[in-house]
């Protein structure tokens, strides 16, 4: 066997050695099967489905066992509730009538049934009953992967340490890897700046994702060598391949040995000035104890993780107690909490949002929460109480108007007026700041100075938005760079009218994390930049070789420039003197 | 085959756990079980799926047939749910 090397977007650095495990292929109903069947065929296609039926059932009394241990009683009864599902005449009925009477193949009898039902779960008003579409969609990938003999995991039931392979991953999906089992992943779909992606960062965990056709090659149990920074899966490799892979491990080893020397020092240019280094954060506990110590603070916590991860909303105490747990956590450091960021690529089982033809221009972030007036003040009351713990900051997402910023400040100060009412302790002088993400906020960012306490610049979407790229589109991506001159202007003019009212100016995209854009952000005055954990030493690593005077030279070159191109070569060529000035290993 | 007319008083309707308590009822008879609803809709009551997917809230009234040689035994043990309000606390 030869090797066979597929490439894709490197989204999460590392190198990983290990056996693939493909996971839960079914849903994408990408790969081909037949539609019917012959009529000589009937009784041995109906035994593989039946056998497909008895797995899927062994599967989950299996995973209700483990489940009760580790998840407990509650979240167990939803497995059993699918459990039913696999006996339901509406359900396993039907798809045996499919077969048996119309000639289906059981592959589409499973897909027609599937369609059926949720077409009239669509049409329910009840929401939690609406919501079991989800577990019936779960128990049919079951069944169709039993169908097409692949594994169909459930995450918890891997214990060894694999590849994980799959079609796609959701963020939620994505929140639950173990590190000690998922080596890296690999996808068919997605993009750099997906959500997927950022997990898989703040995770630690190696990843390549939009591999695109090449994803075909890939197999259950293929032996392979991952390269989260290369963007590449190499299957089968040879010997040599394994040899130069491992060298290149060990000296991916040997330049985080070097930047760890990094860590524990506050982040300073070479002329000495402080810049604050912050993280952006997921969850609670996903932050090490080191990481406290070494980032300034919080710039970004979204809080959607939270609504993730749950199957229903959290209640006031849930988030009060998660959002406490944070701001003490940081022991007075700021952190940025962003309220609910649902909508476009986010969201959540147990809330079925309709379909929207454009989902990023649609109901999404802070227009939802305007919309569902309770949730939003349910969450404030949350944060405001956990303010009264530490140095909490609330962030409102896809502002886009100054009505909608005004009406958002409003209710915040509705439940800050209520919650003095009942005398419960709260920070009364909390800053209230808000995401640079929509163009119009670029332009109106004068008068919006005026009123916020605070911006924090969204480059994703701040970059989608102004280049009109859909950054989920690998046929566009190659379009999606922030190192467009329409993008840097608006950063840099972002931070000149704040500073004109004295408000600062923050950043919480990957362009933050980018030692490349460094000299950029350092010379247009950002004060806070917050990335995931892993960029923190390799920001401090380019930040101790750049001073500031030479950076706004630079600037004023690079500001005149007409692509996205010319500044990325010369961002490029800049890095290189440095590196050569500094001569130590290349970061 | 024999029927009955019953309205639902149950507060949370013929959701999800009602309906499992009406299948698990149903699947101990041999008689086929069908829930009809006013407006033409139509459920077996072994099937939770079935049953949930009719959406029906508190105040509907529907008719239970059933059909078969335990069909008297049968409606009762249905019926007697919904008398009971399946087990709700009021």
């Amino acid at each position: 066997m030869s090797e066979i090397r597929i490439t894709g977007i490197g989204v999460s650095e590392g190198i990983r050695f290990g056996q693939t495990y493909f996971y839960a292929a079914a849903a994408s109903g990408e790969e081909a099967y037949r539609e019917s069947i012959a009529e000589h065929e009937r009784e041995a296609e109906l035994e593989r489905l039946e056998a497909a039926k008895r797995a899927a059932m062994e599967d989950l009394r299996r995973i209700i066992d483990k489940a009760e241990q580790t998840l407990g009683k509650e979240k167990s009864m939803i497995l059993q509730g699918q459990q039913s599902f696999l006996n339901d005449p509406a359900f396993y009925g039907e798809i045996r009538n499919a077969v048996s009477k119309r000639l289906c193949s059981p592959e589409k009898a499973v897909k027609q049934v599937v369609a059926q039902l949720a077409e009239l779960f669509e049409k329910m008003n009840n929401a939690y009953v609406k919501e079991r579409i989800h577990d019936i969609r779960d128990v049919a990938d079951r069944l169709m992967s039993h169908l097409r003999q692949e594994a169909y995991p459930d995450l918890m039931q891997i214990r060894e340490p694999v590849i994980l392979v799959a079609d796609d991953l959701t963020p939620s999906v994505t929140a639950q890897l173990d590190r000690n089992y998922i080596l890296g992943f690999v996808t068919r779909l997605g993009g750099e700046t997906t959500h997927t992606a950022i997990l898989s960062r703040s995770l630690g965990i190696p990843a390549v994702v939009g591999t695109g056709d090449a994803f075909g090659r890939l197999r259950h149990g293929q032996s392979v060598i991952l390269d989260g920074g290369e963007g590449c899966c190499i299957i089968h490799p040879e010997a040599e391949t394994v040899e130069a892979y491992k060298r290149k491990q060990e000296k991916e080893q040997e330049r985080a040995a070097m930047l760890e020397r990094f860590k524990r020092k506050p982040a300073r240019t070479a002329d000495g000035a402080r810049v604050e280094l912050a993280v952006n954060i997921g969850t609670p506990e996903e932050v090490r104890d080191e990481t406290v110590e070494e980032a300034e603070g919080v710039g970004l916590f979204r809080t959607e993780f939270l609504f993730m991860n749950a199957d229903r909303f959290p209640d006031e105490e849930i988030q009060f107690q998660a959002y406490k747990r944070v701001v003490e956590r940081w022991q007075g450091k700021p952190v940025v909490i962003r309220t609910l960021d649902i909508g476009g690529d986010k969201e959540l089982s147990y809330w079925n949002l309709p379909k929207e033809s454009n989902p990023f221009l649609g109901m999404r972030a802070v227009r939802l929460c305007l919309h569902e007036r309770e949730l939003f003040k349910t969450q404030l009351r949350a944060i405001l109480r956990a303010s009264a713990y530490g140095n909490a900051k609330i962030m409102f997402p896809m502002v886009s108007s100054m009505q909608e910023f005004r009406q958002a400040k409003a209710i915040a100060e509705e439940v800050k007026r209520e919650l003095a009412e009942k005398e419960v302790a709260f920070n009364e002088a909390i800053e209230i700041g808000i995401m640079a993400e929509v163009p119009s906020v670029i332009q109106m960012a004068d008068r919006f100075a005026k009123e916020v306490d605070f911006f924090s610049i969204g480059t994703n979407d701040l970059v989608q938005y102004t280049l009109a790229v859909d950054r989920m589109n690998e046929k566009v991506a190659h379009l999606y760079d922030y190192f467009h001159p329409a993008v840097l202007r608006s950063i840099q003019s972002l931070i000149a009218a704040a500073h004109r009212e004295r408000k600062w100016v923050g950043m919480c995209g990957k362009m933050a994390g980018d030692p490349l854009a460094a000299p950029l952000l350092l010379a247009m005055g950002l004060d806070e930049w917050s990335m995931d954990a892993a960029s923190l030493v390799k920001q401090k690593h380019a930040l101790a070789r750049l001073s500031l005077a030479e950076c706004k030279e630079l600037l004023a070159e690079i500001i005149d420039m007409d692509t996205a191109d010319e500044v990325r070569s010369r961002m490029a060529a800049f890095r290189e003197e440095k590196s050569k000035a500094f001569a130590d290993v290349q970061a | 085959m024999i029927s009955t007319t019953i309205t639902i008083e149950n507060a949370e309707g013929l959701h999800l756990r009602p309906a499992q308590m009406l299948a698990d009822a149903a699947g101990k008879f041999a008689s086929d079980i069908t829930l009809r609803t006013g407006d033409g809709g139509e459920a077996n009551v072994k099937s939770v799926l079935g049953v949930i997917a009719l959406g029906l809230e508190k105040g509907a009234t529907i008719t239970l047939t059933a059909d078969g040689e335990d069909e008297a035994a049968a409606l009762e043990a249905v019926a007697e749910l919904f008398a009971k309000g399946f087990g709700e606390q009021p």
